[in-house]
């Protein structure tokens, strides 16, 4: 809880200390907007462990940026070693009076291929899959050279904008809660079981879980303009 | 928890004569139009905004008509074939006594369509309006509408999972339905009025267009 007594403009005096992190610091007095409520408020480096949030509205506006980047790239090269592996494994299994049957993330989105349907077979395999997959990509690209201490790659920062506007459109957590409304629905009429690729599932929806409060993307923009001259 | 700002005006990005990215919160110039920091369209509280919401709003829920009157899943068991609409298989569901399931389909394919539709456009009106409810209320109410979007989608990859699952020839299997394609079309189009909905607005609605005074 850092909630602060003084008023806006005063928000964030007294922390001096940069953390080591930050190569450089930025301006002794920089001024940010709240991305919810638009107040605007002094901001500075943040400690490990701190969040700064906003004085009018509570939304966290900076984190600590080696901690934002880190959870960021480990959530990142996860989602692309569990996703891609698990596309042609099958993540059910059922059998009944002696038939069998399974299902992968690709048989999934072929379903659709036929009939009026057909359109969300491609839908589905961009939502589970391939946006997911690049969303990860770009922000490795993005982070691991800064992260290294290296120049970062061309168009560095057009890729990390590309990522958080892919974010919503990234399923691959929604799809395991429809594998588990699914085998509640057909448990009762077939014997079912797991598949490797229900398991890598399962770890993408507790990584997501993870993220999502981490809101550390604001933090990682200003880490991106402080390394990447314009 | 004590917010400063309440009891005497706060200053904001707008108020200083600035502007605030929404994206990454980078305040520039105001006659900036692209944001240094991060590259976005930097519109000053995008005017067009509560139109875009209620366009995209009104495009979702047109798709949410053919969605509830045609089949969702068709059922094969032992080589007759069952359609059922999203509230037909809810009530086959209580029928079957699976009640757990049946609240989760519920849930996920009637309530929190519906309850999208009506946040969204209440958002939009308070933007307008003035409203009784709080900035901080509507302001959850703004993350908890972007938050739940997405997971109405569930409903889709059932169908499809159930599809690709029961194959089990004359015996049992499943098929998509064309309420399939537009139920998608609709979560995606309702996401994209979300996404539309620029939530500095809810705290400045003086600032939109003419406003209203009442």
């Amino acid at each position: 809880m850092t909630a602060d007594p003084h008023p806006p403009l005063e928000a964030s005096r007294g922390n001096p200390a940069p953390p080591a992190l930050s190569s450089r610091a930025g301006t002794a007095e920089e001024r940010m907007a709240c991305d919810v409520c638009d107040a605007l408020q002094h901001v500075h480096d943040v400690r490990p462990g701190e969040r700064l949030k906003c004085l009018r509205c509570g939304n966290v506006l900076l984190i600590h940026e080696g901690h934002a980047a880190d959870t960021v790239m480990a959530g990142a090269l996860a989602m692309v070693i569990l996703l891609v592996s698990s596309v042609f494994l099958p993540f059910l299994q059922i059998s009944a009076s002696g038939l069998r049957s399974s299902a992968s993330i690709l048989d999934t989105a072929l379903a659709f291929s036929t009939g009026v349907t057909a359109p969300l077979t491609l839908a589905v395999f961009m939502l589970i899959v391939v946006l997911p997959v690049a969303r990860a990509t770009l922000l490795l690209y993005t982070l691991l050279p800064l992260r290294l201490a290296l120049p970062a790659f061309p168009l560095a920062k057009r890729a990390f904008r590309l990522a958080s506007e892919l974010r919503p459109w990234c399923m691959a957590e929604v799809f395991i809660i429809g594998v588990a409304v699914a085998l509640v629905k057909i448990g009762a009429m077939a014997t079912v079981s797991f598949g490797p690729a229900f398991w890598e599932l399962t770890l993408i929806l507790v990584i997501v879980i993870a993220e999502s409060g981490n809101s550390g993307d604001k933090t990682l923009w200003r880490m991106l303009e402080k390394r990447i001259p314009s | 928890m004590a917010h400063a700002g309440e009891t005497h005006p706060v200053l904001t990005a707008h108020g200083a004569g600035l502007i605030g990215c929404a994206r990454c919160g980078r305040v520039a110039g105001h006659e900036a139009h692209i944001c240094p920091r991060c590259g976005s369209v930097l519109a000053d509280l995008r005017r067009d905004s509560v139109q875009k919401v209620i366009a995209w709003l009104f495009a979702g829920l047109i798709c949410y008509i053919p969605a509830n009157l045609y089949p969702m899943l068709e059922t094969t068991f032992l080589g007759t074939t069952l359609k059922s609409t999203i509230l037909g298989g809810v009530i086959d569901l209580i029928h079957h006594e699976a009640y757990f399931v049946a609240v989760v389909v519920f849930v996920a394919s009637i309530l929190i369509p519906s309850a999208k539709f009506a946040l969204i456009g209440y958002l939009a009106w308070s933007i307008r309006y003035r409203v009784r409810l709080s900035e901080h209320r509507r302001t959850q109410l703004y993350e908890f509408v972007e938050f739940i979007g997405r997971w109405s989608m569930v409903d889709v990859f059932v169908v499809a999972i159930l599809t690709a699952l029961v194959n089990l020839g004359f015996v049992a299997g499943f098929n998509p339905g064309t309420a399939a394609f537009f139920f998608a079309l609709s979560v995606a189009f309702t996401m994209v009025s979300a996404l539309c909905l620029d939530p500095k607005l809810l705290w400045d609605p003086m600032r939109n267009d003419r406003d209203t005074h009442d």
